[in-house]
């Protein structure tokens, strides 16, 4: 034990001494900190999140760094494991001093993370489109948010195919909040949600739950399921000649079930997203050549991993903007709401208020040869929501997630 | 109303023909032979990746599906050789074993194969009755699970392998004595065991999402099954499912799948509490 302990002391003194000398070179790079699934029910997800983050470390040490410094990326695997993510997040931020922390899939890693990351002063960026509601000042938030996914995505499909909805959601936070978003908006449109189901992650067989479908006679489908076993519902439905319309926030972008799946599964899909592999920009065709160069065996460059090559060079602009790496400066970068970047679909900026990001969204839908079309280019939309709820970061840190029934307390 | 007669029937027919294919396998390794098979789901997973590999190599579904319970049942055998076997005075060794293995083989799946591979689709067929319409697939999944029962009980009832193997898995010593080759009829009946997992695979595999964890869906069921179902696999496995699919089918039809989940592990509690020996003691003593 003692000498051990004398060991551990050696140690720390020859870490210290090195990493004085460190400061002393001022070239020691920046550390990312990156935690995603690529392993677990969830891996095929996760996977082109850390392909999208090596993308933009590699682009990035090519390009001469962030701000003259290289940087060096340091992903760890918690399987899809909530206690992993924060045993792994403590050890990144307290152990690795990591710079800043990339990642997380599902809204309960987030949620399981943003406390750990709240008692620290490192910035955390979480890349995923999501259930919204998040008023945090350490988080920055890259994804789509329901303002951005449902408020267009439901009413066009209210207009196209009808007033009753049927849905089936995975049954955790992003499932649970994402079906109240549906319900509101529903509420608002003069629809009716002819019926909700909740699925435990994992559950990977549908029989009942598609003669529920049928004997609820909805218009359409909101499919907001999640995980590879839930995605067995599609191939379920299609082969019992379900048939129905389906919308979804996750669905093809995300999952690219139009591509694990063999057609006509996915037919008549429609989702809302800010990136889909087939956008036919020359950016987005630039963006995904250097990304199929570099991964020659990617199935599809989804819009998690998208969003996590965005966050790297959001990282860097705002280090750069604000010459600092403290999140503090960064924000008052963010607070000017000057904090953009070019990103592939277009011009990118982070929300003061509330610290999420602008996106150009489009309505696209999936055919019976699951081919993609777009049918709706709604432009950029802000995330507007928890500005207009009154979440403002640039004066107080709520730390807290808002629901349409959790609102902050009018003060 | 017969529409919802049939409903009724048809999602029966769905979870019992669930629960007894996952099931089939593990009642004669862990049922039977007493080894704890972590790997389980694992056996499952290369039955349904071998279908669908070898259907995109363009060999029909059908014969696909019985190759792939083969591969699953020879490399059952070849498991049972290199590691089962030194564990089976020893079973709750074989579990950590097993639990390796079964780590093993699910991260190199992740490497080699990669997170995810394209579905392979459910063959045509759909019918309506009433305002439903039903895959008729399920219904062929039901058959397999009815002739899976069926294959079983004449193998280990009315074969002299049968009689065989129940002797050497009652009393191995005593077997031996009379001149089994008792270490021959193990590793059959793993390779048996190993390969109706397989075929549970290959039969599930044009229906759902293929992922190297995919096993996993299956091993909670398999394992209750078997549990309720007790000892005597012949006697137990059968009504064990039909009970839990009875269960399950009522709370999912009323009140949606996760009180479908809960209420059929409740019912297993409970069924371990009053009856630790499963339901094939009761059974069993009804026959005496």
């Amino acid at each position: 034990m003692n000498s051990r302990r004398k060991i551990r002391l050696a140690l720390l003194g020859a870490l210290l001494g090195t990493s004085a000398l460190g400061v002393a070179k001022a070239a020691e790079p920046l550390k990312i900190g990156l935690l995603e699934d690529v392993s677990g029910d969830l891996a095929f997800m996760g996977m082109p999140k850390l392909h999208g983050s090596q993308l933009a470390v590699e682009e990035i040490n090519k390009s001469g760094g962030i701000m003259g410094r290289q940087i060096e990326l340091i992903h760890l695997d918690p399987q899809g494991d909530n206690a992993r993510y924060q045993e792994f997040g403590r050890r990144l931020l307290n152990r690795d001093k990591v710079d800043v922390l990339i990642g997380g899939i599902t809204s309960a890693s987030r949620e399981a993370l943003r406390p750990i990351v709240d008692r620290t002063s490192t910035p955390y960026f979480y890349t995923n489109q999501y259930e919204g509601g998040v008023c945090d000042a350490s988080m920055i938030s890259m994804g789509a948010v329901p303002e951005q996914q449902f408020s267009t995505l439901i009413p066009w499909m209210v207009e196209k195919f009808g007033k009753k909805v049927y849905v089936i959601a995975a049954d955790y936070n992003f499932g649970q909040i994402s079906a109240e978003w549906n319900r509101k908006i529903m509420k608002d449109l003069g629809g009716e949600v002819v019926g909700e189901e909740f699925i435990p992650l994992g559950v990977s067989q549908f029989a009942q739950t598609i003669q529920n479908i049928q004997k609820a006679k909805p218009d359409w489908l909101l499919t907001i399921n999640v995980g590879a076993a839930q995605d067995s519902f599609f191939e379920q439905a299609a082969a019992a000649n379900l048939n129905l319309p389906m919308g979804s926030s996750i669905k093809v972008m995300l999952g690219f079930e139009h591509k694990r799946f063999k057609p006509p599964a996915l037919n008549n899909m429609h989702a809302t997203a800010n990136w889909f592999e087939e956008i036919d920009t020359p950016e987005a065709n630039d963006f995904k050549k250097r990304w199929h160069a570099k991964f020659p065996d990617e199935l599809y460059i989804n819009d998690m991993g998208y969003n996590a090559y965005n966050a790297l060079y959001m990282y860097k602009a705002l280090v750069e903007k604000a010459k600092s790496t403290k999140l503090e400066d960064m924000r008052k970068v963010i607070a000017t709401g000057d904090a953009c970047i070019d990103a592939p679909e277009g011009k990118v900026c982070v929300d003061p208020k509330s610290q999420h990001t602008s996106h150009r969204m489009r309505l696209i839908s999936v055919g019976p040869k699951h081919e993609v079309t777009v049918e709706k280019d709604y432009g950029v939309i802000q995330p507007y929501w928890l500005g207009q709820i009154g979440c403002d970061l640039t004066k107080k840190n709520d730390k807290d997630q808002y629901t349409p029934s959790h609102l902050p307390n009018k003060s | 109303m017969s529409a919802e007669v049939f409903s009724l029937f048809y999602q029966f027919a769905d979870v019992f023909a669930f629960l007894i294919l996952s099931a089939a396998g593990l009642a004669i390794v862990f049922g039977m032979m007493g080894v704890i098979n972590m790997a389980h789901g694992e056996f499952i997973m290369c039955g349904a990746y071998v279908t669908v590999g070898l259907v995109n190599l363009g060999v029909p579904l059908a014969i696909s599906q019985i190759l792939a319970a083969l591969t699953a049942g020879l490399i059952g055998v070849l498991v049972e050789f290199l590691v089962v076997r030194r564990f089976y005075k020893r079973p709750l060794d074989s579990l950590l074993a097993t639990w390796g293995l079964s780590l093993i083989v699910t991260q190199s799946m992740l490497l080699i194969v990669g997170s995810a591979v394209r579905g392979i689709g459910t063959p045509e067929g759909s019918f309506a009755i009433g305002g439903y319409t039903f895959s008729t697939y399920r219904l062929v999944l039901f058959g397999c699970a009815v002739a899976v029962l069926v294959a079983l009980y004449i193998i280990f009832m009315k074969t002299r392998f049968g009689v065989i193997a129940r002797a050497t898995m009652q009393n191995a010593a005593m077997a031996k004595a009379l001149g089994a080759r008792t270490g021959r009829i193990y590793a059959i009946s793993f390779g048996i065991g190993a390969g109706l997992a397989g075929l549970c695979g290959a039969l599930y595999a044009p229906t759902m999402t293929l992922i190297p964890t995919m096993g996993a869906t299956f091993v909670v069921e398999s394992f209750v099954t078997v549990v309720i179902g007790g000892a005597n696999v012949l006697l137990g496995t059968a009504p064990a499912a039909v009970f839990l699919a009875m269960i399950r089918m009522a709370l999912n039809a009323s009140y949606g799948q996760i009180i479908g989940q809960i209420g059929m592990l409740v019912a297993v509690i409970l069924i371990v509490r009053v009856l630790p020996e499963g339901l094939s003691s009761v059974l069993a003593r009804r026959g005496r």
